[in-house]
């Protein structure tokens, strides 16, 4: 929780990944590791398996072998008991924000805080508070229904439900798509601030690539059915055709040389 | 209630001291101020005695982690103090805390009065039922419109057809409706037609007149219950389908592509459904009928020991033509309401997966409603009419 920057210590690690759908193998024995304080981005093509490899490593999607250990843990099969310890110590940003649609954005925010600890209410408002403050919502969204958000703000709610606990690992699920380019970079700068404030380890999956330059520190990329992990510097002289194309292909190159 | 208590291992306890110095409030914070830890915090916060220093310090470099719900108790106890009128001469926090707690200060943090929403009152109560009112008046007033608007469509398809009918739609329509239906409707007639029966024979048998239970369940399967029950079992089946279907597309965007693209909305997805199911339904009541009566044969033979010849007879003198005639005409009508309710609801699906379930709802128990009204409307007009 006190590191900032990379240290050595592995959060998520992974060993022979194998996930597949009926015959068409999206991931063929994928080992990764993510270090604690590091932003890894995640990138591939459509289908290849870059929400499937998240929702792995939450335990959401059980893997046909090969292990996923998230502070030690195995997460392979999400009812086990020994998650729950982990379920207090990360959140989970869902790509279209995932938000209770019954609930007020506030009692959104508190969904956590009510499962995991015993604060009096007066304390959960004001740390709801404190949580809208620190994504950049108005102090008004609090009593606003899911259904009459914006769609970043929609994120934004999101990203404070995901926050409500302080966890120490954060999976985004392509945090900046359907946003317009300002609330894009408005949100990659505050995904930086709280990562470099909290000290947090961040996995996201995304496409954009103003975002990556922005605020990873490593990008895995899927192609093949494998992963290949570097810096932006290093993936962008990487002699596959496919990375390559991504990197350097006009948009990359306009984005990256930004 | 199961594990609610955190399964964390909090490392070091937090702890805080409270040292009244007589000019000087001293709080001195260690351990681990984190979310895990606030619930304890904030007793021991609450608790504390504030005493009439006019000083106060407020001493945090012992934290071993500090976390943002941990960062704003120290904050909070910090402009706690302020308010009391003491200066906080000393703030300190880790070095490496000290943008996280600096960010927390200095963020616009609203007041969290209103966070709720207010309790119902009377004149909420009150409100809503003149809401509810106004939208189902809204609702018959559009409904009537659509009831208009497919009509036009519906004969203009039959009568001067713009284009050639879409007959693979229609023949899909009457597949889905009518044809997949038959297992389940047979099976509830044949259950009704055994209740009648049995029913009919426990009553009519202290009159020792257990042969007019045949002229009952005849005349009461034929004119009334079969294609009520019928159009009951379409409405849950295909009046909801069609809610889906069309909600479904609206949620996909599809109808607003259709649009787009000039195609009329009505003609493509309305009609082939009015059509199919105004040619389907008839045709399931008449089976249904059928079902019936076989299963009121089975039951008066098991019951009364009436035979099959016998059964056939005593029909044959208690119903006519005509009996079956006016539970038949009725079908088309039920048909019609039940295919422009569903359409209808499924035009008004909104662009979220949330009303599609909803408006399903709606569909069937509106259409159900119009049903059984309908159907109380044509007795009293066979009535008048001495038929």
């Amino acid at each position: 929780m006190s590191g900032k920057g990379t240290s050595d210590e592995v959060v998520i690690s992974i060993r022979g990944l194998v996930n597949a759908f009926g015959n068409t193998i999206i991931h063929d024995h994928i080992d990764l590791d993510v270090m604690k304080g590091e932003v890894m981005g995640v990138v591939g093509g459509s289908g290849a398996g870059k929400s499937v490899l998240l929702r792995s490593i939450i335990g959401l999607n059980r893997p046909q072998s090969g292990s996923i250990k998230v502070f030690g843990q195995e997460t392979a099969d999400i009812e086990s008991e020994n998650l729950k310890g982990l379920q207090l110590r990360w959140g989970v940003l869902f790509q279209g924000g995932a938000l209770f649609s019954s609930q007020t954005v506030a009692q959104n925010i508190q969904v956590p805080m009510r499962r995991w600890t015993r604060m009096s209410q007066e304390l959960m408002d004001e740390l709801t508070a404190m949580k809208l403050s620190m994504v950049g919502l108005p102090a008004d969204t609090a009593l606003k229904f899911p259904s009459e958000l914006s769609g970043g703000m929609t994120k934004r709610a999101g990203l404070a439900r995901a926050l409500a606990l302080d966890p120490e690992l954060l999976f985004l699920d392509e945090p900046t798509s359907g946003l317009d380019p300002i609330s894009a970079s408005l949100f990659d700068a505050l995904l930086k601030e709280l990562q470099q404030s909290l000290g947090l380890t961040v996995f996201m999956v995304t496409h954009d690539l103003d975002s990556l330059r922005a605020t990873t520190d490593r990008i895995a990329v899927l192609v093949n059915k494998k992963i290949k992990v570097g810096t932006l510097k290093t993936l962008m002289t990487d002699p596959d055709p496919w990375i390559h194309e991504y990197f350097a292909g006009t948009r990359g190159r306009a984005a990256l040389n930004a | 209630m199961r594990n609610l208590t955190p399964t964390v291992v909090v490392a070091s306890p937090a702890t805080l001291r409270v040292q009244d110095q007589g000019r000087v409030l001293k709080l001195t914070a260690g351990g681990d101020w984190i979310v895990a830890e606030a619930p304890k915090l904030e007793g021991l916060l609450k608790d504390m005695r504030l005493g009439d220093a006019k000083e106060a310090e407020v001493d945090g470099s012992t934290i071993d982690h500090l976390d943002s719900a941990g960062a704003w108790l120290l904050v909070r106890t910090k402009r706690l103090l302020e308010s009391g009128g003491r200066k906080v001469t000393k703030f300190v926090v880790p070095e490496r805390y000290s943008s996280l707690v600096d960010s927390i200060e200095h963020g616009d943090i609203a007041a969290t009065a209103g966070m709720h929403p207010p309790r119902p009152s009377i004149e909420q109560f009150l409100e809503r039922i003149g809401r509810a009112t106004f939208t189902a008046l809204r609702q018959a007033y559009d409904l009537t419109g659509f009831l208009g608007r497919v009509t036009v469509e519906t004969s203009e398809a039959i009568v001067a057809p713009r284009r050639e009918l879409p007959f693979p739609a229609l023949i899909h329509q009457i597949e889905e409706t009518g044809l997949t239906a038959l297992p389940i409707v047979g099976m509830l007639a044949f259950l009704l037609g055994i209740v009648l029966a049995y029913q009919g024979a426990d009553q009519l048998k202290r009159f020792n007149a257990q042969i007019y239970t045949i002229d009952f369940l005849g005349v009461g399967f034929l004119r009334e219950l079969g294609g009520l029950v019928t159009a009951i079992i379409v409405a849950g089946r295909s009046g909801s389908a069609f809610t889906a279907q069309i909600g479904t597309m609206r949620v996909n965007e599809e109808t607003d592509a259709m649009q787009t693209i000039g195609l009329n909305i009505a003609e493509i997805l309305v009609v082939p459904r009015v059509l199919g199911l105004m040619i389907a339904l008839p045709i399931l009541t008449f089976f249904a009928d059928v079902v019936g009566i076989i299963g009121g044969m089975v039951m008066t033979y098991i019951n009364l020991g009436i035979t099959i010849p016998a059964f056939m007879r005593e029909l044959e003198g208690a119903i006519t033509l005509k009996t079956l005639m006016v539970g038949l005409v009725k079908a088309p009508v039920f048909a019609f309401v039940i295919a422009l309710v569903g359409c209808f609801e499924g035009m008004r699906v909104e662009r979220n997966a949330a009303s599609v379930g909803q408006l399903t709802t709606r569909s069937v128990v509106e259409s159900i409603f119009l049903i059984i009204a309908l159907d109380a409307g044509f007795s009293v007009l066979f009535s008048v009419l001495g038929i």
